[in-house]
């Protein structure tokens, strides 16, 4: 049975059940997957399990409308990469691509119709001036104006201040490590990029496990759930791909994380893949990452707010208090990745620039997209 | 028993749009559509009146609102939000413009959702079973010609998007108002009073906007596809003559690639529905300033089949 009120859950879970939807279901699915950035990937799923001819076409004109700007992002990607490659290879750096750049270039399935909003590299620090200098003459110039912004990015981040290439618009994060270095959690650097994998001549992935781990980092450090539910897809696409193709994935994933600082995360990754999608997980691995966790008070805390900001960020997915829930994440993320001393004078100042701030990045209604800049790369649809 | 939307008592609209909203259906898309502000209501009774009033629609493309944040802003700022599917993608318009914003957002839900067919930014009308398309960007006189052609028989499918199917190449109709700028609006109030025009917009970032409504056999003729004939690249000059000129097809087919919404973005397939509607297509170069003339020569046009 389908749960009405929310029905991407379980489309993504078992395409069969799209089969069983009426028309006046696809007015709650369409949006949800629209809002989860999942509207890509769920055609993809449709063509997967040959379920074109049996769902209304209306609805589906939205899926594949989706799953055609995904396309060309993945061509956009690629070219990026590339361009990525000159840019970095003479400088003796590897290109090291994280999460969806990554699945891309390593074409696992779940990239298929996955919508992306930048590209993210991974670099040694120890290069990282050179490697600005080399990427701002290609054309890949700060997106932050504001010295603030800037000197916020540089002193307490683990990347620099997103770029922006004049010419395409791509988006570019350049990070030199995972996590911010004021975290609570300190990941060496070196361990991921010791172990990558070379998958072009040049350009590279993080290792199998690296990636879940990196994945999982990202998602429950960040304050951001806009995407949460596609974070988690992903997640549970990555241990389903690299369970089956990788021998020893699962003996060395949980060793890895405690390896590298990260077996939170990783406990958390496991426990709501299981929690919302159903990952199988074997039970050693189970075990393995149980000091992961937090106390059982935390833990029915945690399990209420996930389990509402992992849904997607629209009106019908919300539960009582979905609203709470995201915003105490936020200050979580926040809290893990800066001391209280930094982060109350920055918050605070985010808050008022927010509520003062003249321009939201909004577009005039009426102005043709076609005017906008870099109609040639496709650039314009990624969601930033 | 089916009724048209000019049919429903003006305030009866209203309070549906306030309500349940109205649900629209315009070519290939449903709009559900819900505003509390009366000059939008005016708008779609007076230039939607042809089309079918549904109360109800099972499936709906886009979910639009046009309202105001909220009471205690509306007071001391007149302004209204564009929603689509409770997001906002613009920024707020003042009241006065809220019909310009519906039908711009209406444009917009077209322009950034709909890849499944080709898309140029390109007015379409029809004569003779074929499709006239002319690609062109703003400021060009597009709008006025494709009013003037209109008023004088020629079928409108589109003022804004030529939508070309993936699968046959043919040209897909959204026949909605016409949307006229600054002169244009008296140069065709004088060139037809007979032209029905909506809700004025003054000042708007664009200048002066209004609607013109659609023709009876163009509202009527909605859901029906045309083949590609001509594609006509317009350019008002003022005091110019009249200039009908042949345009070799590559450098037509990159006019036409810069004009549109998603060429690049279909990839191989973009470049061969393109190529496809080029090859069916007889191009020109179009000069003007007179529309009568001009009126007579795409009636000589329409004469010479591709």
């Amino acid at each position: 049975m389908i749960n009405s009120s929310y029905p991407l859950l379980d489309v993504l879970i078992d395409p069969e059940l799209l089969r069983e939807l009426t028309l006046a279901d696809w007015n709650e699915l369409i949006p949800q997957a629209r809002h989860a950035l999942l509207l890509g990937r769920l055609h993809a799923l449709i063509v997967q399990h040959d379920l074109s001819d049996a769902l209304p076409k209306q609805p589906l004109n939205h899926t594949l409308s989706a799953y055609l700007a995904s396309e060309k992002q993945r061509a956009s990607t690629l070219w990026e990469v590339v361009k990525l490659g000159r840019a970095l290879n003479s400088l003796d750096v590897p290109v090291i691509l994280l999460k969806g750049g990554a699945y891309i270039q390593a074409e696992l399935s779940l990239s298929n119709g996955r919508l992306l909003s930048d590209i993210d590299i991974l670099v040694p620090r120890e290069k990282l001036d050179d490697i600005e200098k080399g990427l701002h003459s290609r054309g890949w110039r700060s997106s932050k104006k504001d010295d603030y912004d800037d000197r916020y990015y540089r002193e307490w981040m683990h990347e620099i201040p997103p770029l922006k290439h004049i010419t395409r618009g791509s988006f570019l994060d350049v990070h030199h490590t995972i996590l911010p270095p004021t975290a609570k959690y300190k990941p060496a650097p070196e361990k991921l990029m010791a172990a990558v994998r070379e998958v072009n001549p040049g350009v590279c992935t993080l290792a199998p496990v690296d990636m879940v781990i990196h994945s999982a980092t990202h998602l429950f450090h960040e304050g951001d759930f806009d995407h949460g539910l596609r974070d988690i897809f992903d997640l549970h696409g990555l241990l389903i791909h690299f369970g089956e193709n990788e021998s020893g994935f699962w003996d060395e994933l949980a060793p890895r994380a405690i390896e590298l600082d990260l077996i939170h995360p990783l406990y958390y990754a496991l426990h709501y893949c299981s929690l919302i999608v159903g990952t199988e997980i074997p039970k050693k691995v189970i075990t393995q990452v149980k000091h992961g966790e937090p106390n059982m008070f935390m833990s029915k805390v945690m399990d209420g707010l996930f389990m509402r900001a992992l849904r997607p960020d629209h009106p019908s997915c919300d539960l009582p208090f979905t609203g709470l829930a995201r915003w105490l994440l936020y200050i979580r993320s926040h809290y893990l990745r800066m001391p209280l001393h930094l982060l109350i004078p920055h918050l605070t100042r985010k808050a008022w620039k927010r509520r003062f701030a003249e321009t939201v990045e909004q577009p005039k209604v009426g102005d043709t997209p076609i005017m906008q800049k870099n109609k040639t790369s496709g650039w314009r649809f990624w969601v930033r | 028993m089916t009724s048209r939307i000019s049919d429903l008592h003006l305030d009866y609209l209203h309070s549906i749009l306030q309500s349940s909203g109205l649900y629209l259906k315009t070519g290939p898309f449903t709009y559900r559509i819900r505003s509390s502000v009366r000059s939008v209501a005016e708008g779609l009774h007076l230039l939607y009146g042809q089309n079918q009033f549904h109360q109800k629609m099972e499936f709906v493309d886009f979910d639009i609102r046009l309202d105001s944040p909220n009471s205690l802003r509306r007071r001391f700022r007149p302004k209204l939000d564009f929603y689509f599917d409770h997001q906002t993608p613009f920024k707020p318009l003042p009241l006065t413009q809220a019909f310009a914003f519906l039908e711009w957002g209406m444009n917009w839900c077209i322009s950034v959702h709909m890849n499944q067919y080709l898309k140029l930014h390109a007015a379409v009308l029809e004569k003779n079973g074929r499709a006239l398309v002319m690609p062109a960007a703003p400021g060009s006189g597009k709008s006025t010609l494709c009013a003037a052609l209109m008023l004088r028989g020629w079928r409108l499918l589109s003022d804004e998007h030529a939508l070309v199917s993936l699968e046959d190449n043919s040209l897909i109709p959204v026949c909605r108002p016409i949307s006229l700028k600054n002169r244009s609006i008296k140069v065709i109030k004088q060139f037809d009073s007979s032209a029905v025009f909506g809700p004025l917009c003054e000042d708007t970032h664009k200048g002066t906007v209004v609607h013109m409504k659609p023709d009876a056999q163009s509202a009527a003729l909605d859901n029906q596809s045309v083949k590609p004939g001509w594609m006509v690249f317009p350019k008002y000059v003022a005091e110019g003559d009249t200039r009908l000129t042949e345009r070799i097809k590559e450098t037509a087919f990159l006019k036409a690639g810069d004009q549109s919404f998603n060429y690049s973005l279909l990839g191989a397939q973009g470049f061969e529905v393109m190529s496809n509607l080029i090859e069916a297509s007889d191009c020109y170069n179009f000069s003007y300033s007179n529309l009568d003339e001009a009126i007579e020569t795409f009636e000589k046009l329409s004469t010479t089949a591709a």
